[in-house]
């Protein structure tokens, strides 16, 4: 086993993978805005239906859910668990500007360790860019997210 | 005439049978069965992908371009000239292989371009191309065109797509809960309807030889022309195209040790010389009016534009390396090859195979399934140890999904593996369960 296999999949990504929260499509609360998007990687055949919803109080917007269903391997699923966590309660501009963080250490090809402060969980997927074809599958809900969230002018 | 090929020194005098000495002679010849990946031996398991190419091969197209390189069937000089000799004898070499005249051999980018070929001059004739003699390939509502289940995408959608254009219904014979075509089904799809009968030969994913001889048969029975994807059975075993009887038949270069970028299509020489062309366009014409065109006979009817020429010389090399080698004997070993795939993944625990279990014949691949653990993670986990296998759907969606799954992920031989190469690749796929915490 090599080093960068086990900093491909850090436990944290595997205790994802296998707790998938926010997995199962959620009805949005009542008066929020909702999105929807589905994404495909046709390499590999994984999907993945994602659900956000944003709730407007005054100027600020918040997101008040993130739920999606799919299949696909260990890191798509273990990155949509994280998303998940990392995006819900938060304001919706600043889920923006963590997603565009995440995105450049994904094109990273290593060079860009993520801070741990800032993203949290989906740190860990650091060692995923280091392997070029793997990158879609940790993108793939953050895709799906950038599509279905609601609330753009 | 000049050469096209030079011989592998090593096989000379080859055994009766292949064996794992033998195995390591050939792979001398493949420099780039000699490399590292992640610090570990490569051990290529992915030849039904693509295969590596010896040195003989890697030479022949180097040779052509330092001598003879220039365009054929056009020209002249003294290089256009051997240019075309070459291009003409890999042909001939190519067509020798699988039983065919060189004039039944047209050289195509790859299968998919072949498989295409066919159908769109199925289309063409449906429009009204062609002289009196391609009458025999229109179709329209009422006719209808039959693949299974379990065909690669290549030999699939162009199907679909000819019968969307033509108006015919497209049908197909299922096959069963381990993968095998139903053949008592197959007799109620084929019949008096039938044109077009398309099937795989070896399937990519199952690793199953299909009953060529009884499919042809039913094909007969009701007129039906038959068109046989050969991918995985032309690099693997002795095929005879005039003994399968098959109209028509596909296969690529890069899978039987040659370039990408060539592969061909056979038909029977009456057929191709009554279909209308494909690709249009130079070198496959007699006469050209400002109003029209009249075309050349088969192949070059159906060789448009500047060819594939040093793929083709280098798939002649190619050819013959195999030859050398014996395709009979390849096959053999090969079938032991797949045999101890299977064997060795039956006994591990959490793996599923598909397609025929340990004992019952099949080429030299296998695809699994590992329970709880996605195909990605599995190549992933085995590429870390420089063990180069296939994951995904293998172009086979609908077969996957009729057999339960998404994805597998899958092992494929050559003649330049050994039992050592299997028995590597077994014993990395024994620990992944356990890596991704799903098993002790």
């Amino acid at each position: 086993m090599s080093s960068d296999l086990q900093q491909l999949y850090q436990q944290i990504i595997l205790d994802h993978a296998k707790a998938r929260h926010g997995a199962g499509l959620a009805e949005a609360p009542a008066g929020d805005l909702v999105g929807e998007a589905h994404m495909l990687n046709p390499t590999c055949g994984d999907e993945l239906t994602l659900r956000a919803s944003v709730h407007a109080s005054g100027e600020a917007l918040t997101v008040s859910g993130i739920s999606w269903e799919g299949q696909g391997c260990s890191i798509s699923m273990a990155s949509a668990s994280v998303l998940h966590d990392l995006a819900v309660g938060r304001d919706r501009q600043a889920l923006l500007g963590l997603m565009e963080d995440f995105r450049t250490v994904m094109r990273s090809r290593g060079s860009i360790e993520a801070d741990e402060e800032i993203l949290g969980d989906a740190a860990a997927f650091s060692g995923v860019s280091r392997y070029p074809a793997r990158v879609k599958c940790a993108m793939l809900a953050w895709v799906a997210l950038e599509e279905a969230l609601p609330g753009a002018e | 005439m000049v050469p096209v090929v030079s011989t592998p020194a090593t096989l000379k005098h080859a055994p009766a049978a292949m064996d794992n000495a033998e195995v390591l002679r050939i792979r001398n010849d493949f420099p780039i069965l000699g490399r590292e990946v992640n610090g570990r031996q490569l051990v290529y398991l992915d030849s039904g992908a693509t295969s590596q190419n010896p040195v003989s091969v890697l030479e022949a197209e180097q040779e052509f371009y330092e001598q003879r390189n220039a365009a054929v069937h056009r020209g002249a000089h003294y290089l256009a000239v051997e240019a075309t000799e070459v291009f003409e004898a890999s042909r001939e070499v190519l067509a020798g292989f699988i039983g065919a005249r060189a004039n039944e051999i047209v050289w195509t980018s790859n299968a998919t371009e072949a498989i295409n070929l066919v159908a769109y001059a199925f289309s063409n004739a449906a429009a009204g191309r062609g002289g009196a003699a391609a009458g025999q390939f229109r179709l329209g509502p009422g006719d209808e065109i039959v693949a299974t289940e379990m065909e690669h995408h290549a030999n699939l959608i162009p199907w679909q797509e000819l019968a969307s254009r033509t108006g015919a219904t497209f049908r197909y014979i299922p096959v069963d809960d381990d993968g095998a075509l139903r053949m008592e089904e197959a007799a109620k799809v084929i019949g008096p309807r039938t044109r077009i009968l398309a099937f795989t030969h070896a399937s990519n994913v199952l690793g199953t030889i299909n009953p060529v001889q009884a499919l042809v048969r039913m094909a007969r029975e009701h007129g039906a022309f038959v068109v046989l994807d050969a991918c995985q059975s032309v690099p693997h075993l002795p095929v005879d195209v005039k003994a399968l009887d098959v109209d028509f038949a596909a296969f690529s270069g890069h899978k039987m040790l040659g370039p990408t970028g060539i592969g061909a299509l056979y038909g029977k020489a009456e057929l191709l010389n009554a279909m209308p062309a494909f690709l249009t366009g130079g070198s496959m014409i007699t006469t050209v009016t400002m109003d029209r065109a009249e075309y050349l006979p088969a192949p070059q009817r159906f060789e448009a534009g500047t060819q594939k020429i040093s793929q083709a010389v280098a798939l002649a090399a190619a050819v013959n390396y195999l030859r050398e080698t014996g395709m009979d004997r390849i096959h053999a070993w090969e079938a032991r090859l797949g045999q101890r795939l299977v064997s060795g993944l039956e006994a591990i625990e959490g793996i599923r195979v598909v397609g025929p279990a340990a004992g019952t014949e099949r080429i030299g691949l296998a695809a699994f399934d590992v329970d709880g653990v996605h195909s990605h993670d599995v190549g992933q986990f085995l590429d870390d140890q420089g063990i180069a296998v296939r994951v995904g759907h293998h172009c086979a969606q609908p077969l996957h999904r009729r057999l339960g799954l998404v994805s597998t992920t899958r092992a494929s031989t050559y003649l330049y593996n050994t039992t050592d190469d299997v028995d590597a690749f077994l014993a990395a796929v024994a620990g992944v369960r356990k890596f991704f915490g799903v098993a002790r």
